[in-house]
């Protein structure tokens, strides 16, 4: 039943957000410094993973292919497509989901328990179209972008970890990294962090937003939009993948 | 002037208005007083908005706020000023830019012309020099007067302050509720004060409605305060030796058996007269 109560009040939620802004200049610098906050200010951790994910998957390929007639270009081959169709924009974006997701819940509840949300209403704006819809378009424009990049790092992270433990040369990685190259990949794993995106910043505003009581509420709503974002991100990666890749 | 009736709201079981209908009047300090708990936060919540009351209609100047469409509440909360208990400033913005917010949001005016007003209203609370400090640079006392001058840069038409004096030293308490008294005068404002601080009571109480769980118990100002006869106001407001003291040294005052200046002799002598 609880549930049923939640899921009401996010669609409610998310209805509220739309509605004509108060002024759409400020609304913009509002949307720019999200974007900011959480496309460049994640930028750092999701290069780091991105580069270790892909050497990581080199090495472990490697060791599992111990038959002398399977090429070693199937170990570039593999790489690309774990790190393009799972690795970048699922795991990334459970990174992210921690990242982001506490910041938000952690932000709106500070802003609700310190009575800055009422400050706002009382002023006549909308919050939720302030303070939500921004946060959810800059991540929706932003994650995919940077699933992106982590997809480039990973593979070249892959190459990397080949080339210089010896594993793999470049130009069989490169060859390997063209074999059966299947571009609706990239758009599969585009449609994921849409999707991730949305989940990792909408539900996190969630928590944050209709948070009661004082600090210690606001660290537990934050764990908890961590944890629901996760459960359902990994969910909907289950969904996207049973509808859109199998035949 | 903002005039409620029957005014009723509750959270589940827990009934906390109870048909309060009262009016606030223009240009004067309207307080709502009361024990923690008597329903004054809720009250005040359900007049701004925050809260929609279960029953009973809200009038602003004759318009009924509760039947109101949300694009008139957004046109007639531009009118509306609030002081938050907490002051609620932006944390991430300095305090020019915190006073700014509004003007931002809101006005046509250009930077210079912002920029102007917001250096107006903060020589009004006085506080010149803060424009670049930010929220956790200031004292109590300094947060509260931006949340002042944030509340009146759009030149509101009521101002509404929530425990304007919590967490502040009688000494600041004083120059806040001055601060107040004098904006509500210089702009005619409706000016909507919750407190339980007595000193506030007695210094700026021109319309005072006194709630006891969740019901109008008394009404009257700074002055009827003194003389009423109602027990539970009385046990509310003179509830320490000290502010019976100082009740009843006020009665002697009134009836002419000390004057204004007195000193201690004059009232040890007259001490009989007032237990009589």
């Amino acid at each position: 039943m609880e549930f049923f109560t939640h899921f009401g009040r996010y669609l409610i939620m998310l209805k509220g957000m739309f509605t004509k802004p108060e002024n759409t200049k400020m609304y913009w610098k509002e949307f720019m410094r999200q974007c900011v906050d959480i496309g460049i200010g994640s930028l750092g951790i999701v290069s780091i993973i991105s580069v270790f994910i892909g050497a990581v998957s080199a090495v472990q390929t490697s060791y599992q292919l111990v038959s002398p007639l399977i090429p070693t270009e199937t170990i570039a081959l593999i790489v690309r497509d774990t790190v393009i169709l799972e690795f970048s924009p699922t795991l990334v974006c459970i990174v992210l989901a921690g990242v982001i997701g506490s910041k938000i819940a952690s932000e709106l509840g500070n802003m609700r328990v310190s009575e800055q949300i009422d400050a706002l209403e009382i002023m006549g704006i909308n919050t939720k179209a302030y303070l939500i819809l921004p946060k959810i378009a800059a991540a929706m424009l932003t994650i995919p972008l940077l699933v992106i990049i982590s997809m480039v790092l990973g593979i070249w992270g892959g190459r990397l970890a080949g080339v210089a433990s010896g594993i793999i040369s470049s130009d069989a990685f490169d060859r390997g990294l063209l074999t059966k190259f299947i571009p609706y990949n990239v758009t599969f794993a585009l449609i994921k962090s849409y999707t991730f995106a949305f989940i990792i910043t909408s539900i996190p505003s969630y928590y944050g937003y209709y948070v009661k009581g004082g600090a210690l509420e606001i660290g537990r709503s934050s764990t908890k939009s961590v944890v629901v974002s996760c459960i359902m991100l990994l969910f909907a990666d289950y969904v996207l993948t049973q509808l859109l890749l199998t035949h | 002037m903002i005039e409620f009736i029957n005014i009723g709201k509750q959270f589940g079981e827990n009934k906390v208005l109870s048909e309060v209908s009262h009016v606030m009047q223009t240009g004067k300090c309207n307080l709502i007083i009361g024990t923690s708990g008597s329903g004054k936060t809720v009250l005040q919540k359900c007049l701004v908005g925050l809260f929609e009351p279960d029953r009973g209609e809200i009038f602003y100047d004759g318009i009924s706020f509760t039947e109101m469409n949300n694009q008139s509440r957004k046109g007639l909360r531009q009118q509306i000023g609030m002081l938050f208990q907490g002051s609620a400033l932006f944390d991430s913005l300095t305090v020019e830019q915190n006073i700014m917010f509004p003007l931002e949001m809101f006005s046509k005016m250009n930077y210079g012309e912002k920029k102007i007003r917001v250096n107006e209203v903060l020589a009004r609370v006085n506080l010149e020099d803060a424009n670049n400090k930010f929220p956790s640079e200031l004292s109590g006392g300094m947060k509260k007067r931006v949340g002042i001058a944030r509340a009146i840069v759009l030149n509101p038409k009521y101002l509404f302050c929530d425990e304007p004096n919590s967490g502040l030293d009688p000494q600041t308490s004083l120059v806040i509720d001055k601060l107040i008294f004098d904006i509500t005068k210089e702009f005619n404002m409706t000016t909507v004060i919750n407190t339980h601080d007595m000193n506030s009571v007695m210094e700026i109480g021109e319309n005072i409605l006194y709630m006891y769980q969740g019901k109008k118990e008394w009404t009257g100002n700074n002055e009827e305060i003194i003389f009423s006869k109602n027990e539970r106001l009385n046990e509310f407001i003179f509830a320490s030796k000290f502010l019976q003291d100082a009740k009843d040294m006020r009665m002697l005052e009134a009836k002419g058996i000390i004057s204004d200046d007195r000193n201690m002799e004059e009232i040890l002598k007259n001490g009989d007269k007032l237990s009589n």
